[in-house]
């Protein structure tokens, strides 16, 4: 024991000397969690959009301004005639034109009826359906403030909303979550693939095979630190989004760090399970990050909700563990829930870890070749 | 030039000598795009929701059926109790619960109006509100099916009424893997690139082969070209290769010119390359220079507007994009690809690259010593 804890100490030494490591260790959850609070959003805001006016009277000026002054849109140009919106559309900074047909105003007055087109760069989808959604219900509520308050009594169904748990419809309460997970399977994976294939690498492997250390004891030493800085980061994000985002956990703190914990030790069984199949560093950096990335951000359902998916993608991202613990942790902190809630994924997630155990236990070789 | 040949020769044998690196620089690309590309959607559809309907009167049925109907949401529970229904809520089985009470096609026959509860699970803001919005539009017609049966003749005036019409350009269906296609390759291309020049520089270091260049005749320049140059071409061939797919796999339309596209990607790769080998000249480890380019690339890719809309970006963040390979090039991918945009229309991207790179590349050269 007394042999195992100095090897752990000079595990850990290893690591704090390196202050830059160290440094950007807790620089990536930090600058995510601004990222995505301050920098990106879904919505749009400021979206360029140009008009196409043939008909040029009062009635397209006025809905023009509207359109303009409202938050969402900016305007990029008045375009002369309809070669034009390639053109703009090539160029990229409109989404949208806006065409006003001839007689606008005079057709809206004299015969009630006028029509406008929306023609959206579709290039970016979500931009837009965003851009048309919004302009339709500008141009809607335009049309009501024109013919003045409808006087109808009509409305005899009055739905009441309720936005549970998240009532300001904030975007913190997804990202939250989405970017410990994230974080915490590609450090943890990571930093312990890299950090046991460099010992394989190097050839100082086998001086600690032939020390009185047995081989589980090195392995468990050499993850030991990563733990250990894995859980601070935990509970750097934790605190960060409550004291910058006022994001508190709901639920029991004890259970969401157990949980935390859980995670954190199948992470880096992957991360023992990718040394033992990688001969050196590059191969195991390739592996943890160009082939983990991706996948865990665009399959844990951390920005894009798996049941959007194509039917298939249910099943295929049964085998990413992020999906399971996305869901532990928003039912924790967000939904406020217990164990009885979650105790399937967190089934999966042990489960996850003894195999990632076992195959390592398997490859590990303590031979040289 | 002749040394720069045999040095690029050299980088390339030891490249490809690694068996797994060598397939998987093309392989993990290949299988990614395939898996990731189509899973991405940003429609919402089978929206699972829950009804408690205590009214259980031909109206409020009425009300279930027209939304048991629509392909966004789908029923998939129904409970008279409500700590059911909030359990159910709580434990994902669906994510909107519409309460109808006791009484409510008995107030919408007397005309007085009758009121529903809708209770949404808000975690994701955005379907949140777009689950909503879906489910009032289903209301509000319900309703007017309503007004138009119980009181045949209503007033109809002629109030003056826009009519709108929408279309998207370029891509008809909003088909996400348009959209997702260039985006996700450049993400591939990058991390490839970055991680592996550097790692391979930093490798040198750390097992001392880099002495054995320093104390040869080779320029620091010609060194540094011969690192980027394998990388550059490995670069834009898991581009091609990338492009490939999306023309065979998902019939992606290419508009515009292959070459620019090309061009584009070469002064770019040449930007990250210049960028991870500056990062290289001050890392003593491998592991010191994945961390920093693990950061430097998480921030690029977030901040590049890959899933987000770029110009809704604060001030600030498009400051920072200034500097930003990956930003210019997300853009410059999708507007050629897809809109089929002229040199002209991405000349800011383009010269900007171009600074960036001959920043990071001189840098680069700059900072790196043979002498110990």
């Amino acid at each position: 024991m007394k042999r195992f804890l100095s090897f752990v100490k000079k595990e850990f030494l290893h690591i704090f000397r390196d202050y830059r490591t160290l440094f950007i260790l807790f620089g990536i959850p930090v600058a995510q969690i601004l990222i995505f609070g301050y920098a990106v959003s879904m919505d749009i805001k400021n979206a360029g959009i140009a008009i196409l006016d043939l008909s040029h009277d009062e009635i397209t000026q006025k809905l023009s301004d509207k359109l303009i002054s409202s938050d969402f849109f900016r305007k990029t140009g008045n375009l002369l005639n309809y070669n034009d919106i390639d053109e703009v559309f090539k160029q990229g900074k409109t989404k949208a034109v806006i065409v006003f047909e001839e007689g606008f105003g005079k057709r809206l007055i004299a015969e009630g009826k006028a029509s406008l087109s929306i023609i959206a760069d579709g290039s970016e989808p979500n931009t837009a359906t965003l851009v048309t959604n919004y302009t339709m219900a500008i141009v809607n509520n335009f049309t009501s403030e024109l013919t003045g308050p409808v006087v109808n009594n009509s409305i005899i169904i009055k739905p009441e909303v309720k936005m549970f748990y998240n009532p300001e419809l904030k975007s913190h309460f997804m990202f939250v979550p989405g970017v410990i997970t994230l974080i915490l399977i590609l450090i943890c994976a990571l930093m312990t693939s890299v950090t046991i294939t460099r010992e394989k690498e190097f050839g100082t492997m086998e001086v600690l095979l032939v020390s009185p250390l047995r081989p589980v004891q090195i392995i468990i030493g050499k993850v030991m630190p990563y733990f250990i800085l894995s859980f601070i980061n935990v509970l750097l994000i934790l605190a960060l989004s409550w004291f910058v985002f006022g994001l508190p956990v709901k639920g029991s703190i004890i259970l969401l760090l157990a949980e935390a914990m859980l995670y954190i030790l199948m992470s880096l069984t992957l991360g023992i399970l990718i040394s033992t199949v990688s001969s050196n560093m590059q191969q195991a950096i390739f592996i943890s990050l160009i082939g983990l990335m991706l996948p865990t951000i665009l399959l844990s359902g951390f920005i894009f909700p798996i049941e959007n998916m194509p039917e298939i993608y249910d099943y295929v991202s049964m085998i990413m563990p992020p999906r399971y613990f996305i869901v532990i942790i928003k039912s924790i902190m967000i939904k406020g829930t217990g164990l009885p809630y979650i105790w399937k994924e967190t089934v999966i997630l042990i489960i996850m870890t003894l195999i990632f155990m076992g195959l390592s236990i398997r490859k590990f070789k303590i031979r040289l070749e | 030039m002749r040394t720069i040949l045999y040095l690029i020769r050299k980088e390339f044998i030891q490249i490809f000598r690694n068996k797994f690196i060598s397939k998987a620089i093309f392989a993990v690309p290949i299988v990614q795009m395939l898996i990731l590309v189509p899973a991405i959607t940003f429609e919402i559809k089978n929206v699972n929701l829950t009804i408690s309907d205590k009214d259980m009167t031909p109206e409020s049925r009425g009300l279930i059926s027209k939304l048991e109907g629509s392909s966004f949401f789908n029923v998939s529970y129904s409970t008279f109790s409500e700590n059911e229904a909030n359990s159910l809520l709580h434990r994902n089985k669906c994510s909107v619960i519409l309460h109808i009470p006791y009484g409510f096609g008995k107030d919408i026959i007397k005309g007085t109006s009758g009121n529903i509860l809708v209770v949404i699970d808000a975690i994701n803001a955005s379907t949140a509100q777009l689950s909503w919005a879906y489910l009032n539009g289903v209301i509000r017609d319900y309703n007017l099916d309503l007004v138009t049966k119980n009181i045949s003749s209503i007033p109809v005036s002629i109030q003056p009424h826009i009519e709108i019409t929408n279309r998207y350009w370029y891509n008809e269906l909003l088909n996400y893997k348009y959209y997702m296609l260039p985006g996700i390759l450049v993400i591939l291309v990058t991390a490839i690139g970055f991680l592996l020049a550097g790692l391979n520089m930093v490798r040198e270091k750390e097992i001392g082969t880099i002495e054995q260049i320093n104390v040869t005749p080779v320029r620091k320049y010609q060194f540094i070209i011969a690192k980027m140059v394998p990388f550059l071409l490995i670069g834009l061939v898991d581009l091609a290769l990338g492009l490939l797919i999306g023309k065979l796999a998902f019939n992606i339309p290419f508009e515009g010119s292959i070459l620019l596209m090309f061009s584009g990607a070469t002064i770019f790769l040449i930007a990250v390359l210049g960028l991870a080998l500056f990062i290289s000249t001050f890392s003593s480890t491998q592991q010191q220079y994945m961390f920093v380019a693990f950061f430097c690339m998480i921030i690029f890719i977030l901040m590049s507007g890959i899933f987000t809309p770029y110009e809704s970006m604060p001030q600030w963040a498009q400051k920072f994009n200034l500097i930003n390979p990956v930003a210019y090039l997300m853009r410059i991918n999708r507007m050629v690809m897809l809109k089929g945009s002229s040199i002209h229309d991405i000349s800011r991207e383009l010269y900007s690259l171009i600074v960036i790179a001959v920043c990071f590349t001189s840098l680069a050269v700059r900072r790196y010593r043979k002498t110990a």
